[in-house]
């Protein structure tokens, strides 16, 4: 059935060399394929690569070498400012550390990546910013100022922002990582809830078992290798 | 790109970071508003002791000087042509002071199109009469209207009225030479020419210039009443001033009409090339002093950018990360400066103009400036033009290294390192 579902997201062969303070391979040969409408979860243990490989994949960590495709697209080796592009257009991010911009408010940050794609005029974007708060029952709190929430609700807007330009795909960085129990919940309905409605497509680091649990397919991942998928 | 969401960005950024951006502001209204003071008030003064001289003196003089005539009979006979002849004890020719055909040359002149005006004098030495004792003296017979409009003459009658210098047999005196001779306005005095001829003439005003010597034996009559008093026809004329549109033209047309007209010609930058060098380094010392202020409080927004990119890394590389790419960030950063320099420089050449308002209120009244009351200002909008044009560049230096330093933050350093 997946077979079904074009590529979004296609690693080959992926190797990622530190050379700081000495020479390390942090990634060794790493392929795998995310489908569309497919939420993928990488897990393995602190220092395995995950990490790295996330930051390879979303464009904007370039000193790699193999070849990335998005889209049905090669885009290793395009110039920064495409890949800037990219990452607007068709990757939304939601980081361990929520990441919104406290000078903006709630709805203001929704709205930044919409206005720097230019696809849509501010008042429809006004308007789409508010529906991706109401899924995330966070439209009362969209006039706040980011630093006025608690981590959950941030996280909840991280998500909402990481949506905005209908991307292609979002991914995940321990995005309940920094949450208690409860908002790690919360949070973790929210991603399956697009998974399942709106069929999006996603792929998350964690190291929280029970996330990657309630996720279609988990690659797992040891010592820069991908020993299961 | 939209410039609207960098405006929008760079304007959150600021006001994240309100203090430290006023900051900034102010020190850049602070040097701009110093240097427009400081260039309006020496250009002022400039222009002011420039004026004591340059005001009154014409761009070109023409008269007949005395010398020995320069084609003495020796050197043109055919006998001694290769010879070495040497003429001791040679003397002026009896040339005479008048300028020959002063009228057509004045014609010519005021026909010229590099001119702005002409105007004829002639000059006498004579004593002045005051009971037993005779004060030398020059007075300068003036075409009023015109020595007015073109050297303002009027700016310098400090009493009674220049107008009445039209009639004849009326005299201004310097108040140096009115002080010694004890004459009041309406009195009569007695002059007498080189030449022994007798006159007696009323004085309607006195004359002061500012420099003391020159007002100690100056004094001003109507051209008609000095060729009278010379014994003269109307077409006796001394010396022609002449007055240019351009300044800088003097020394060549000096050179050019002398040889046309066979006279002698005096020009401006001959006679007060001290005055000029003088202006020169003046304006070089403000100048210099106004882009210091500048540069320093160029210094102080690149500290205070530089610190802003260490407190928004995070904000960088999230912009970088949702796909705004290096020259967004280097726009965003590069606009932060560009504000501060606008709003500064904006706000400071407002105050620079206050500042220069309140100068020219503050009283400076001295002797030898009749005409000047208050510290003068020269709000030439020059001054302001390069205030704006420095604030902007030095705001953009500024910020340009800081900008690029954040347009070069690489996002995933800043989200593995938390």
């Amino acid at each position: 059935m997946k077979n079904h579902h074009p590529t979004a997201l296609q690693a080959e062969g992926v190797d990622k060399f530190f050379f700081n303070p000495t020479k390390t391979q942090v990634l060794k040969k790493v392929s795998f394929e995310v489908k569309q409408g497919e939420f993928v979860s990488v897990v393995g243990k602190s220092g395995c690569g995950k990490s790295t490989l996330l930051y390879i994949l979303s464009t904007m960590d370039t000193d790699y070498q193999g070849k990335l495709h998005m889209d049905g697209e090669l885009i290793t080796g395009k110039p920064r400012n495409y890949l800037a592009h990219l990452r607007n257009e068709k990757i939304g991010f939601v980081f361990q550390f929520h990441y919104l911009l406290n000078e903006f408010s709630v709805l203001e940050n929704i709205m930044i990546p919409g206005l720097k794609l230019g696809k849509y005029s501010r008042e429809e974007l006004e308007y789409r910013a508010m529906e991706k708060l109401r899924i995330f029952e966070m439209e009362e709190h969209a006039l706040k100022k980011a630093n006025q929430l608690s981590g959950g609700q941030k996280q909840r807007v991280a998500i909402a922002r990481a949506l905005i330009n209908d991307p292609l795909l979002i991914m995940g960085d321990e995005p309940t990582g920094n949450l208690d129990k409860k908002n790690s919940d919360i949070v973790f309905n929210k991603f399956k809830e697009l998974a399942q409605e709106f069929k999006q497509t996603m792929l998350v680091v964690t190291h929280d078992q029970e996330f990657a649990e309630g996720t279609d397919r988990i690659i797992e991942m040891e010592d820069g290798r991908v020993i299961r998928q | 790109m939209k410039w609207s969401l960098i405006l929008e960005l760079s304007k959150a950024l600021m006001l994240a970071r309100f203090k430290q951006t006023a900051v900034a502001a102010t020190g850049v209204m602070f040097s701009i508003t110093m240097f427009v003071t400081l260039l309006g008030f020496m250009n002022g003064l400039n222009s002011m002791l420039d004026g004591l001289v340059l005001n009154r003196t014409p761009h070109i003089r023409f008269y007949n000087e005395i010398k020995p005539n320069p084609n003495q009979p020796v050197d043109i006979t055919d006998e001694f042509q290769n010879t070495w002849n040497i003429i001791r004890s040679i003397k002026p020719s009896t040339s005479r002071l008048a300028i020959y055909n002063s009228e057509q040359i004045i014609q010519n002149l005021e026909n010229d199109q590099r001119v702005l005006g002409v105007s004829p004098k002639v000059s006498a030495q004579v004593f002045f009469n005051v009971g037993t004792i005779d004060l030398t003296g020059i007075v300068s017979g003036i075409d009023v209207q015109k020595e007015a409009q073109l050297f303002a003459f009027t700016d310098y009658i400090t009493a009674g009225n220049y107008e009445e210098l039209n009639q004849t047999n009326t005299i201004i005196l310097g108040k140096g030479l009115a002080d010694r001779m004890l004459t009041g306005i309406g009195d009569v005095i007695q002059i007498t020419t080189a030449q022994g001829n007798k006159m007696q003439v009323r004085v309607v005003g006195y004359y002061q210039s500012g420099l003391g010597d020159y007002d100690n034996s100056n004094s001003f009559a109507s051209i008609g009443t000095v060729q009278k008093m010379l014994g003269e026809p109307p077409s006796y004329v001394t010396d022609i001033q002449v007055k240019l549109h351009n300044l800088d033209l003097a020394p060549s047309m000096a050179r050019e009409l002398e040889k046309i007209y066979n006279i002698d010609a005096d020009d401006i930058q001959t006679v007060n090339a001290q005055f000029e060098t003088g202006t020169n380094i003046r304006t070089l010392i403000s100048y210099a002093v106004g882009i210091t202020l500048l540069v320093v409080s160029g210094f102080g927004i690149y500290n205070i950018l530089n610190m802003m990119i260490y407190e928004k890394l995070d904000t960088i590389a999230i912009l970088k990360a949702i796909g705004f790419n290096g020259s967004d960030v280097n726009r965003i950063f590069i606009t932060i400066a560009l504000s501060i320099g606008v709003i500064g420089g904006g706000i400071g050449l407002v105050f620079g103009y206050f500042a220069c308002l309140g100068i020219d209120q503050i009283p400076f009244e001295t002797e030898a400036l009749p005409t000047i009351k208050t510290f003068p200002v020269d709000y030439n909008p020059k001054y302001y033009f390069i205030g704006a044009s420095f604030s902007l560049i030095t705001t953009y230096l500024a910020g340009f290294f800081p900008a690029r330093k954040a347009s070069g933050v690489d996002p995933v350093d800043i989200i593995r390192g938390k």
